[in-house]
């Protein structure tokens, strides 16, 4: 399978937004059988689901863009991790529940803002995408927020591993951030969602008496396909069957 | 069999695909739940219908489309042409009363009205009714059910759990 350096932009940054979807949603899938509790699974599954939906409308549309008979299957199982567009944060490890749900405050906040500028994108399938993910992450992002309420403002030691969690996932955050596209009229500018989702998270941080992490370092290279090496093992587990049995249907 | 390419019009096609229930809430039919968009009879004598998507997850949608597509060749149709339309973002307030009234009989809420929904955190409608006892004071388990569309409610009443369907 070739590489993905010569896509054109459109293909490119729907490919990028697809893949954090995706693996996201693989990553949230591993929780299930394994939450807290029974509601846990069920939610996590759901909201697996949904960007699993939103990542095959994506990554579909990435392969019709790219005109090379590539669909969506093609693009999820058959490429390497080099070849993966996701930021670096949907990636780590699910950790313990605190981790997960500092993850899903920070990625559904950031998403919530991408999608409600991608409503009115240029491009008729991102905005249509958008319009009705955009409805789906408002419940992915009130469900983080009030998990994070509720163990950052519990007890002494559920704020403690709220804060570590937090503390973990924070390094990651910047690189939502950074240029994704330079599709003007298409593409949301990163840097133009940050002062909602800074303003989103610092309340529910704030209401949830947990401090802003100042972190020494941050990610970066996700979207030109430098990974952690966690992408590798979530990829075998995820392409292993498709690759096992080419072209396998039922 | 009568040649559907033919004789059938606009309302007729529409109405054999509103009329498919669906695979999950059999209880509804595509038309209750809104979903059926559009249909129209092209030069060639294919049907083509616009099927829009609950969620974008929604893992009902291959039986959906192809329950549809044998439901308008049972009815004579040579040709179905299924198109997914993403845009506008389907909405609960497309229901049909005659869909709430059905779902609330099933044992399922209901949803409230969506016109608040976006935008801003997920708000709760003030009082979701139960549908076994109609007590109004239930709560909130979980914003997740068995479903995409669904949420896991709680009844103070008759303490009896029921799924509530969001109002997106």
């Amino acid at each position: 399978m070739s590489g993905i350096r010569t896509l054109p932009p459109l293909a490119a940054y729907s490919l990028a937004l697809g893949d954090d979807a995706l693996i996201l949603a693989q990553r949230l899938g591993e929780w299930v059988a394994h939450a807290p509790q029974i509601e846990e699974d069920v939610a996590l599954a759901n909201i697996a689901l949904d960007l699993l939906g939103q990542a095959r409308t994506l990554l579909g549309y990435a392969g019709a863009v790219e005109g090379a008979g590539r669909d969506e299957d093609d693009l999820a199982y058959l490429r390497d991790d080099r070849d993966f567009r996701n930021v670096q944060l949907v990636e780590i490890p699910n950790g313990d529940f605190a981790v997960t749900m500092a993850r899903q405050l920070v990625f559904s906040a950031y998403q919530y803002e991408l999608y409600t500028a991608l409503g009115s994108s240029g491009d008729a399938t991102l905005a249509g995408l958008a319009g009705k993910a955009v409805k789906e992450v408002a419940y992915h992002r009130d469900h983080a927020t009030q998990w994070v309420l509720r163990l950052g403002d519990g007890t002494e030691l559920s704020h403690v591993r709220m804060q570590a969690g937090l503390d973990q996932v924070w390094p990651y955050t910047e690189e939502l951030f950074d240029p994704a596209s330079q599709l003007r009229g298409v593409a949301a500018d990163p840097a133009t969602l940050r002062p909602a989702w800074d303003q989103y998270v610092t309340s529910v941080l704030s209401e949830a008496t947990l401090s802003k992490p100042e972190p020494r370092w941050r990610s970066r290279g996700g979207r030109d396909g430098l990974h952690t090496e966690h992408l590798g093992h979530l990829l075998a587990e995820m392409q292993h069957l498709h690759r096992s049995h080419p072209g396998a249907t039922w | 069999m009568n040649d559907l390419a033919t004789t059938a019009d606009r309302a007729t096609l529409l109405a054999v695909a509103r009329s498919v229930p669906d695979p999950e809430l059999p209880v509804l039919t595509l038309g209750d739940l809104g979903v059926i968009r559009d249909v129209r009879l092209t030069g060639d004598g294919t049907v083509e219908v616009d099927l829009t998507p609950t969620y974008t997850g929604c893992p009902a949608m291959a039986v959906i489309a192809d329950d549809v597509r044998g439901a308008l060749r049972r009815a004579g149709a040579a040709q179905v042409r299924i198109r997914t339309v993403l845009a506008p973002a389907w909405t609960t307030d497309w229901m049909s009363e005659t869909g709430r009234r059905k779902l609330r009989q099933y044992g399922i809420a209901p949803p409230g009205p969506a016109a608040h929904a976006a935008g801003g955190p997920v708000k709760l409608a003030l009082s979701v009714r139960c549908p076994q006892c109609g007590s109004p004071d239930t709560r909130e388990v979980s914003h997740f059910g068995s479903t995409p569309c669904k949420a896991l409610w709680t009844c103070r009443s008759c303490a009896e759990p029921f799924d509530s369907f969001k109002a997106i």
